[in-house]
């Protein structure tokens, strides 16, 4: 993958995949190990011990079309390969999260693309589900829940493109505020 | 700075909108949105979808995502389903071809032959 918004993309399908209402996507940074963490949880109906020890393996896959499953293993890659972390964790019927650190100034660290176009991606084609973001980091705190939009619109569907759009603009302003200057991708 | 006023405003301009449109069932365009997928830019090709169904103000068009259908190497794979059930798949895709196919297939009912799996597939 080329940057984060596309693994967090590739990851959510898991989730939908799951039968998850509620999926949070939590980003922020660790500014005293100098790491940015990715989180991205759901109350779907979680794995059980005998696929979660097998889960980090390129050769596992809940899917019946092919035999491979590269989602989880490009993550993990992309986070060891920068110093980082990866772990997931998973109960049955409560849900799975899913954890990985970047050392946000090696060199090997992808940068986190378009969040926004992310975000838009999944919430138009899964209006049903609940979808939570998360940003912080020593400039703050930015929260997107889909189901505050929802009050808000009383009736107009989220999927509407002129909300999606005002939904990406939303999302891009707050990537700004909250990593401007603290990743050097992001303009401060 | 984005406020949820603004938001509001979208809200009512858009409810005066959806008065005019019916309820037909319509046509459904589909993505693939698995790892293979999003790798070989499905993404952007989902957004221009969108963005052309949107701009020319095609009504009972959704735009939505599926998993891996098995055709990898044909990434972007978009699927449109029309009301009758039929599809047509459309191959190696990419944000250019998705505003042709919404402008030539959906909007003027002309299917492009040349960007789909069976024309691909006569490659070889």
């Amino acid at each position: 993958m080329r940057d984060l918004s596309l693994h967090i993309l590739d990851i959510v399908q898991n989730s939908i995949k799951a039968n998850a209402s509620v999926i949070t996507i939590h980003m922020g940074e660790k500014a005293e190990n100098k790491q940015l963490v990715l989180e991205i949880a759901d109350n779907g109906i979680g794995m059980d011990n005998d696929f979660l020890t097998r889960v980090e393996d390129p050769f596992t896959t809940s899917r019946t079309t092919r035999k491979i499953g590269l989602g989880i293993p490009l993550l993990k890659e992309s986070a060891l390969k920068c110093e980082g972390k990866f772990s997931i964790y998973s109960e049955q019927k409560i849900g799975t999260k899913v954890f990985a650190a970047f050392l946000i100034n090696h060199i090997d660290r992808l940068p986190i693309g378009s969040i926004g176009d992310t975000m838009i991606t999944i919430i138009s084609a899964n209006p049903n589900i609940q979808f939570i973001l998360l940003l912080d980091s020593i400039k703050g705190e930015f929260k997107l829940d889909t189901e505050e939009i929802n009050k808000t619109l009383k009736g107009v569907n989220i999927t509407e493109f002129a909300v999606l759009q005002w939904l990406k603009e939303y999302i891009d302003e707050g990537i700004q505020n909250i990593f401007g200057g603290v990743l050097n991708e992001v303009d401060g | 700075m984005k406020s949820m006023a603004e938001l509001d405003e979208i809200r009512k301009k858009t409810l005066e909108q959806i008065s005019l449109r019916s309820n037909a069932e319509g046509v459904r365009v589909v993505v693939g949105m698995a790892t293979c997928g999003i790798a070989a830019g499905a993404r952007p090709v989902m957004k221009a979808l969108m963005e052309e169904v949107s701009k020319r103000n095609l009504q009972n068009v959704t735009v939505s995502m599926t998993g891996c259908i098995g055709a990898c190497r044909l990434e972007p794979v978009v699927e449109i389903i029309e009301k009758d059930g039929s599809r047509v798949t459309y191959v190696k895709m990419t944000a250019e071809k998705a505003v042709r196919v919404v402008l030539e297939h959906i909007a003027n009912g002309k299917v492009c032959l040349d960007l789909t799996i069976g024309a691909e597939e006569a490659k070889k």
